[in-house]
Formats: structure tokens, sequence, C-alpha cells
């Protein structure tokens, strides 16, 4: 009739705590970034053990690292280009879709919908193999066309390829820009004018300095991805300008049939790249958040939330 | 009377999709006067304040400052530059300043100047000193605006409309952000603009004390138009129309 069980039970768990939770107070006094590293190193560790599994060729990798590395040049170059292209289009475009005036503003979205509306990898294409036909058929249709049209569309792979990024990415980041330039308080146009600066003194001086703020982290993220992007111009064919990493690795793994060694060596090389510019950009950001009120970072927060996240080619920033 | 006339207003009108907010002003404010205007939160005085520098684009009527008259309605690009060389005898004060924050304080008074060639980069730097000496914070010059009070950022706001040396200087209820107890370094600096540089001023405010005090001329805003006006004994003292005499007893 007793119950003895449910009495004791209480106190022994006082007196004497289980395995799990002896394990969890021991866990306790460890701090998180010590156990986040040993969750690393064991990763790291299993990777190593499943490579050396598969008769990984270190040697082989040894061999060829300096060629594969060469092409380190060729996707800084693609990526550098790219990204000035996509500025560039980003910022026009942006000041294009804030405007009144209907052209600008109708040739901006144009702009945005088609190149975000269509698959990197065809834009590549399209401007790599579709566009020189129609120089040649221009040049042929038309004789007042200056002499060498024929071959004015034609861009080696690299260049096609770079134009591409810019071109795409600008689209994407169009959107950045304008996000950026409307977060600046409608006021401070509004003391800019009523100081009679015109509209270029009133963007240079007052508003894009203040848009910048909130437009660099972003394109921090854009340049990362793009990086990664630079990879799909390999697509596009073998000339000795487009031999970027991820082509080099493809040409070497291939004839040596070391594809394992191959990709994972330019996987890394791509992951490290990654790595190195996100530590530079989180130092930017907190150098450019510096001597801000806190009202402001709440907005620069905000607005980067809000911006769209997903990409032509199917990268999220790192 | 007419030729001294630094702002000229005819027949201002102002709509906001169907909301007419401003239904036909007439005004003159003359060299060397302070006009107050005063009113309900949405009987447009801001609204005709912002439109004299045409940072709000009147529906109807006309400005003139200086002598340039402009139109309202639609913003031609011919209309534009004729704007901005009307802005240039226009000093605004906004109610959120408006400072510059990437900009310290005295890039922020100097920057316009500047722009619009107003001198050689020494010229311009003295004349901001002098200017942030006058409001009261020339050591301030190398902080940037975050730093400072809000009295102190709207003096700053200030020293810099007058760097542009306009002929008028417009406030748009200048001290209503302000904390109470930092409203009056404020005023003080608005009044010394008129005792000492007799500085034209067309004034958007409820302090009361002040537009005893500084103001020549008073005008009561209702609905869209001037209901009362007339000097500031007249008006706070005996307010002809019942409107004004309900809004003074709730104001003061």
């Amino acid at each position: 009739m007793t119950t003895p069980a449910s009495d004791e039970t209480p106190e022994r768990a006082e007196s004497r705590p289980g395995l799990w939770e002896r394990w969890q107070l021991a866990s306790a006094r460890v701090p998180f970034r010590v156990k986040n590293a040993a969750v690393w190193v064991v990763l790291f560790a299993l990777l190593a053990f499943f490579g050396n599994a598969a008769d990984f060729d270190l040697q082989w990798i040894r061999d060829n690292f300096r060629y594969i590395a060469g092409g380190l040049t060729y996707t800084a170059a693609m990526a550098l280009g790219g990204i000035a292209i996509a500025i560039v289009l980003a910022l026009l475009g942006a000041l294009a879709r804030i405007s009144r005036n209907a052209i600008a503003y109708g040739v901006a979205g144009f702009y945005v919908s088609f190149f975000r509306g269509t698959p990197l990898i065809v834009q590549m294409f399209l401007i790599y193999l579709a566009l020189p036909p129609v120089g040649r058929n221009l040049a042929a249709k038309y004789s007042w066309l200056p002499e060498g049209f024929d071959q004015a569309l034609v861009l080696d792979a690299a260049t096609a390829g770079t134009i591409a990024l810019g071109l795409n990415y600008g689209a994407y980041m169009t959107e950045i820009f304008r996000a950026g330039i409307q977060s600046v308080a409608g006021g401070q146009g509004e003391a800019a004018d009523a100081l009679g600066m015109t509209y270029a003194q009133k963007m240079r001086k007052v508003v894009l300095p203040q848009a910048f703020r909130v437009i660099i982290p972003p394109t921090g993220n854009e340049f990362i991805a793009m990086m990664k992007d630079t990879a799909l111009v390999s697509f596009l064919g073998v000339t000795a300008s487009s031999a970027e990493i991820f082509r080099r690795s493809q040409l070497v793994g291939k004839a040596d049939f070391k594809n394992l060694e191959a990709y994972v060596t330019v996987a890394l090389m791509y992951w490290g790249l990654t790595v190195l510019f996100t530590f530079f950009q989180s130092r930017l950001e907190k150098r450019i958040g510096r001597g801000y009120d806190r009202d402001h970072v709440a907005k620069v927060m905000k607005v980067q939330s809000e911006l769209p996240s997903e990409h032509g080619g199917g990268v999220a920033g790192a | 009377m007419t030729t001294d006339a630094v702002v000229r207003i005819e027949g201002l009108r102002k709509t906001f999709g169907r909301n007419e907010v401003v239904r036909g002003i007439d005004m003159e404010v003359h060299r060397g006067e302070v006009v107050v205007i005063f009113g309900r939160s949405g009987s447009g005085k801001s609204t005709v304040l912002r439109c004299v520098n045409f940072i709000e684009d009147p529906t109807a009527g006309s400005i003139e400052v200086a002598g340039i008259r402009l139109q309202g309605g639609f913003r031609t690009r011919r209309k534009l530059d004729q704007i901005r060389r009307l802005r240039l005898h226009v000093g605004m004060v906004f109610q959120q300043f408006n400072l510059f924050p990437h900009m310290t304080v005295l890039d922020n008074v100097t920057c316009a100047p500047r722009l619009a060639g107003r001198g050689t980069d020494e010229e311009i730097n003295r004349r901001a000193q002098e200017l942030l000496d006058r409001v009261g914070l020339a050591d301030k010059a190398h902080e940037h605006p975050i730093r400072l009070s809000g009295g102190q950022q709207q003096r700053v706001a200030i020293a810099r409309a007058l760097a542009m040396q306009p002929d008028v200087m417009l406030f748009d209820e200048p001290t209503s952000a302000l904390d109470p107890e930092l409203t009056g370094e404020v005023l003080q600096v608005m009044k010394s603009l008129s005792t000492e540089m007799h500085m034209t001023m067309l004034v958007v405010t409820h302090e009361m004390g002040f537009a005893r005090e500084v103001a020549d001329r008073m005008a009561f805003f209702h609905e869209g138009r001037v209901l009362e006006e007339g000097p500031p004994d007249q008006i706070i003292g005996s307010p002809e129309h019942p409107e004004t005499r309900a809004f003074l007893d709730a104001v003061l």
C-alpha cells in the first residue's frame, strides 16, 4: 500500500547525479569556443581519415599545386574586373531606379529584371558564343558599320565571363545600392538642397558617403560570391587567359585520373580565399561602423536583412 | 514698402494628393524683418516655409526671393536651375537639424560655400570659424555632430545656413525636437541674428515668448490660410478671432 519508491527517488537524484548530468556539468565548465574548435578538429580528422582510406595522393598534390595555384591570378583578375563592372552598373542602376526620369527608370528596370531572371551560365554563353554571329550578321547587312565590326563582338572566354559576371552581379547589387541610398534619411537630401547644392554635389558629398556605410558590407558578400562564380567561366573554353584555378584542376585531374585530389585542392583554395576575405570584410565593417549612433546601426541592419539573398549562380554569401 | 520685400508669396497653394494643405497665401517679408508663423499642426505653416525654397513644389502661385520670381507647378530642367539660384539666397534650419553626420562640425559649415565657390578655402574656413564663434561653438569645430547635444547641433545648423550668406533665414520649428532646457540657447542665437545682424527671418514656432520679444509681425495659420496677422502685442494680447484665442490659450 505504501509507495516507498516515490519517496526515495527525489532524494537519490539529489545525492547521486546520473552520468548524463555529470557530463553536462563537466561540459559547462569548458568555454563554448573551445568546444567549437574541438568540433572542427574532429571534422577535419574525419576528412583526413576518409582521405587516407581513399588512397589520397598527397604527393600528386605537391607536384601539381604550383600549376593549379598559377590560376589564382586569373581567378582574382576576373573577380576584381567583375566586381568593378558590377559596382559601376549598380551605382548607375540604383540612381536610375530612384530617379523620376522614365527612360532611366525603365532601362534600369529592364536590365535588373533580365539579369536576375536568367541563369548566370546562360548569360555567359550568350556573351561568349551568341554575340559573335550578331556582329558578323550586322556587318554583312549594314555596310556603313566601321571596318572590322564583324570581329568586334568576338571576345575571349575570360573577357566574356568577366563581363557576364559584372552584368549579373550588377543587377543584384543595383537593389543593394538602391536600398543603401534610400536608407539615408530624407532630411539629409533636403538640407543639401536647401544649401543650394546641385544634384551631383548632393549625391557625391552628402548622400553617397552615408549610403556607402550601408552598401559596403553586402558588397563584400557579393565579391566573395563572385569569386566562387568565376569557376563557371571554365565552361566557356580553354584559352590561356581563362585557365583559372578550377579549369586547371580539371585539366590535370582528368589527365592523371586524380579527380579527388584535384577537386579537393581547388575546393580548399576557394575556401581559403573566402575565409580570408570574410576576415577582411568583418574588420572593414567594424571600421566603418565606428562613431555612428545606435539608430543608424539599427537601420543598417534592417536594410541588410531586407535585401534579397538568392543568387544567379546559386551561391549564398559566406 | 514693396521695394524692400526679400520674400514675396502670392496666391500660394499646395495640394498633397487630394488634400489641399495650403489654400491661398499672400505674404511679404521685408528686409530685416522677423515674421513668426504659428498655428495648429496641419495648418500648412511648415509647408509654406518649405515652398519658399522649393523643398516642396508649390501647386500654384508664385514665390519671389531676392528678385528671383518663380511660379509653382511642374519642375522643368530650366526651372531647376532657377530654383537652385533662388536657394542660394535662402538659409533653412530644420526641426531635426539635419546636420551631415559623416562630416565634422567645421566641414558641415564650409561644405556648401566651398561647393558654390564662395571664396578661397582660407576665407571660407575663417568665416566658418567666425560663425561657429557667434553661435558659441568655436571649440567644437572638429567634433562630429553625434557628439553634440541637440541644442548645440541646432546652433551648428544655424551657422551652416548662415555660411551661405543668405538674404533670408527660414526656421521650421527649430526648437520642437529639443529638450525644454535646451531651447533657450537656440532661441538666444536666433534673437542675436535679428538684433546684431538684422537678419530677415521667417520662423515657424510655438515659442510665444520668443515671438513677443523678437518678432515684428505674427501670422496665425488656420486650415491653409492666414486667419490673422499683426504685431505680436496685438496678436497675443488681443486676438480678434476665436480660433486664434483658443490656440493661444492652449499654448500660453
